[in-house]
């Protein structure tokens, strides 16, 4: 087939966009996924999609292409671009501005036969090889729009009638260009920015990781779920071995991290019994299966669960929990390392046993999700205890390698 | 379903081709300018041939079209359950909007669907009235161009005033904060919107000669990490908000450079440190003595 800069499924480039993106590494014999000529074809696409920020390097292994943003300074999220290259036919296209050309007013109603006239009359009759659209094909159409809400049709005897949706407009570009880039499913609020003439930028983010955009389609059908209260069928790669698996679960809540940009939902899994963190960029589709009945149930498990997860780790079959403790120190003029303990304790507590010394306390279900974040204290951590013996000893045979890492004897 | 034709750049442009044809016939450069600013690099050809061997009927040789209205879609559910979902948002009250969204819309998601779990939560206090009058003061300033007095409370708990020309505001999700970026006042490019008292209009002239570059200079840093403990996704993935390049060095090795904001430059080193020795600074060697005081001082606590 011809190559079109635009696509069909967007699964296709789902991949390869996080990959350039997110990794940036790889040349093109590592992208053994399909063919190399499927490789060729989504990196011109995104090169035409994302020219401003697509870069190459040759290196021993060949050309690499990579995307690079430093999302500072970028007004708006340029993967929402990917999500507007939906490919579609002649006659969708042209039917589209037509029938919302008949359908111009709230007002217009009118039946499938005479919009079916008026597409032959009204606009096709212009042209010297006039297009054909028959019945089927309008009314299908019809009902297509009227499914995503452009239009409503309305019985009068035993006619249907068909006029456009009540005209609503949303105009604050301050609105949209904020929520858009920081709203779960922002790239909606873009699709709503494109109607707009002024376009904003306001606004600029900080700590700002674009890439969940990638899953915003999966996770829309969560958001979907949990509102219905469904059970799902998942189809989800798993990393460490590459299978694609198909399991059953009762999605609960969507767990978002600002500080690593990875997105989970947190699910009733019936076959182990145990609410688990799945990572939705791992999720490749969502199913409905059926109602969950005790739905709020396992809600309120997880809601009593929340005071002991320090991020997605959830109680294991024993329910067991480990207490961590650490003890830092600071100087007089060092008192914000107490506020950051503050601000940063999540389900601890923090006690400040004098002026240059705060102990931290937490009880959670999985120590290690914590060490990264004990790390940070590196320089000032006078003692630890961990319950999890075996983690503490980790943690400082770990320092103790950073020391031989730097020569630090 | 979010990836649909109707939300793409093709009909965009052909939404404002349309438009233009309305007003006057398009010359097949006009619907090539058009689709360039609209859809994207190789749009133009495409677009611009679909018309011309009217294979899409909407515009015709003559550059007229048969249309007989500007095109106006309406707003789709999908974009109404999501702005139902923003209207319910705990910062919304910041921005001065009427959604008027018909009672029956669901909302896409609400606040018991989601939950950030690694937010600071110190954030700025967004039910603040005088929080809420400032914020909207400084909007309607960045959007007019005009100059703002403003006082602050300094870090040593002394009230300092500026006037500045507000040029962005600044949020960070982690922080839960709005910054204010300025032009004008070297020493005040950076205005933490939580520590403002007071902000009014400034009375009389103001000018500005250029915006101030608000991100510092850039300095770079090349790390190299082992991937073990699946270190190479969570680093990758940590740091992939920056302007980077990374590279392959062996099986287990990569090599990452990054650019990052000098001011940043103490959040950048717990960063770095919070993934110990699965990443290792390589340069600058300023950097690395940095890392290794770091690892100093924790010796001599004696852990």
């Amino acid at each position: 087939m011809a190559y079109s800069e635009l696509i069909k499924n967007f699964d296709k480039i789902r991949d390869y966009m996080r990959d350039f993106y997110v990794y940036g590494f790889k040349s093109r014999e590592q992208y053994n996924r399909k063919s190399t000529r499927s490789y060729d074809d989504e990196k011109r696409r995104l090169e035409s999609w994302l020219n401003d920020c697509m870069y190459f390097r040759q290196t021993n292994d060949g050309k690499t292409v990579y995307i690079s943003v430093d999302t500072r300074t970028t007004v708006h999220n340029p993967l929402y671009k990917a999500w507007k290259t939906a490919s579609f036919t002649d006659g969708d296209i042209t039917l589209f501005f037509i029938i919302f050309d008949i359908l111009y007013d709230s007002s217009v109603s009118l039946t499938l036969s005479e919009v079916v006239e008026k597409i032959d009359n009204d606009y096709l009759s212009y042209f010297s090889e006039p297009k054909l659209f028959d019945s089927s094909t309008v009314r299908k159409k019809l009902r297509e729009y009227e499914t995503i809400g452009l239009i409503y049709s309305e019985k009068q005897g035993k006619t249907l009638y068909y006029k456009r949706a009540e005209e609503y407009n949303f105009k604050n570009i301050d609105v949209l260009d904020f929520y858009s880039e920081i709203a779960p499913c922002g790239v909606i609020g873009s699709f709503l920015s494109d109607r707009q003439n002024d376009k904003g930028d306001r606004f600029a983010f900080k700590h700002h990781y674009i890439t969940q955009t990638i899953d915003s389609e999966i996770l829309c059908s969560l958001f979907d779920s949990i509102h219905k209260k469904q059970e799902i069928e998942i189809t989800k790669l798993n990393r460490k071995n590459s299978k694609i698996q198909k399991i059953n679960i009762v999605p609960l809540c969507v767990f978002c991290s600002v500080q690593s940009g990875r997105q989970y939902i947190m699910a009733y899994r019936r076959t182990t019994r145990r609410i688990m963190s799945f990572r939705i960029d791992y999720i490749l589709s969502v199913k409905p299966y059926k109602t969950a009945e005790d739905y709020d149930l396992l809600r309120s498990k997880l809601d009593g669960m929340m005071p002991y997860m320090w991020g997605v780790s959830t109680q294991g079959r024993g329910g067991r929990r480990e207490t961590v403790e650490f003890t830092v120190t600071f100087d007089d003029d060092e008192q914000y390392i107490f506020n950051r303990l503050q601000r940063e304790k999540r389900c601890g507590t923090v006690e400040r046993i004098d002026n240059n010394n705060a102990r931290f306390f937490a009880e959670v279900y999985d120590t290690n999700e914590m060490l990264t974040w004990i790390r940070s204290f590196i320089c000032r951590i006078t003692s630890l205890n961990f319950s999890n013996k075996e983690i503490e000893k980790q943690f400082k045979s770990d320092i103790e390698e950073m020391y031989r890492m730097y020569g630090v004897n | 379903m979010i990836f649909s034709e109707i939300y793409s750049a093709y009909y965009q442009a052909v939404s404002h081709i349309l438009s233009e044809a309305l007003k006057s016939p398009v010359s097949a450069e006009q619907i090539r300018e058009i689709s360039e600013k609209y859809a994207f690099s190789e749009s133009a050809l495409s677009i611009e041939t679909a018309f011309r061997e009217q294979r899409w009927q909407l515009i015709l040789p003559n550059g007229t079209t048969p249309l007989k209205h500007i095109p106006n879609i309406p707003v789709t559910n999908l974009e109404k359950r999501w702005l139902k979902a923003i209207s319910l948002d705990r910062r919304i009250k910041l921005f001065d909007c009427n959604f008027g969204l018909p009672d029956n819309i669901e909302p896409l998601f609400t606040e018991n669907d989601f939950y950030i779990y690694d937010n600071y939560r110190d954030g700025d206090d967004f039910e603040n009235e005088e929080y809420i009058r400032n914020f909207r003061l400084i909007l309607s300033s960045i959007r007019e161009r005009k100059p703002l007095d403003i006082t602050i409370i300094n870090k040593k708990q002394n009230n300092v005033s500026f006037t500045v020309m507000p040029d962005k505001l600044e949020y960070s999700e982690k922080d839960d904060k709005f910054r204010l970026l300025t032009s004008g006042c070297r020493t005040a490019s950076v205005i933490n919107l939580g520590k403002i008292v007071s902000c009014e209009l400034h009375n009389g002239k103001f000018s500005v000669e250029k915006s101030c570059e608000h991100i510092g200079r850039k300095r770079t840093l090349t790390l190299e990490l082992v991937d073990e403990r699946n270190a190479l996704e969570r680093v990758m993935l940590h740091f992939s908000h920056f302007e980077k390049t990374a590279q392959q060095l062996d099986e287990k090795h990569y090599r990452l450079t990054i650019k990052y904001d000098q001011s940043d430059e103490t959040e950048m080193l717990i960063r770095v440190l919070s993934f110990g020795q699965m990443v290792r600074v390589i340069e600058p060697q300023r950097f690395v003595n940095m890392i290794k005081n770091r690892l100093k001082r924790q010796k001599s606590c004696g852990l």
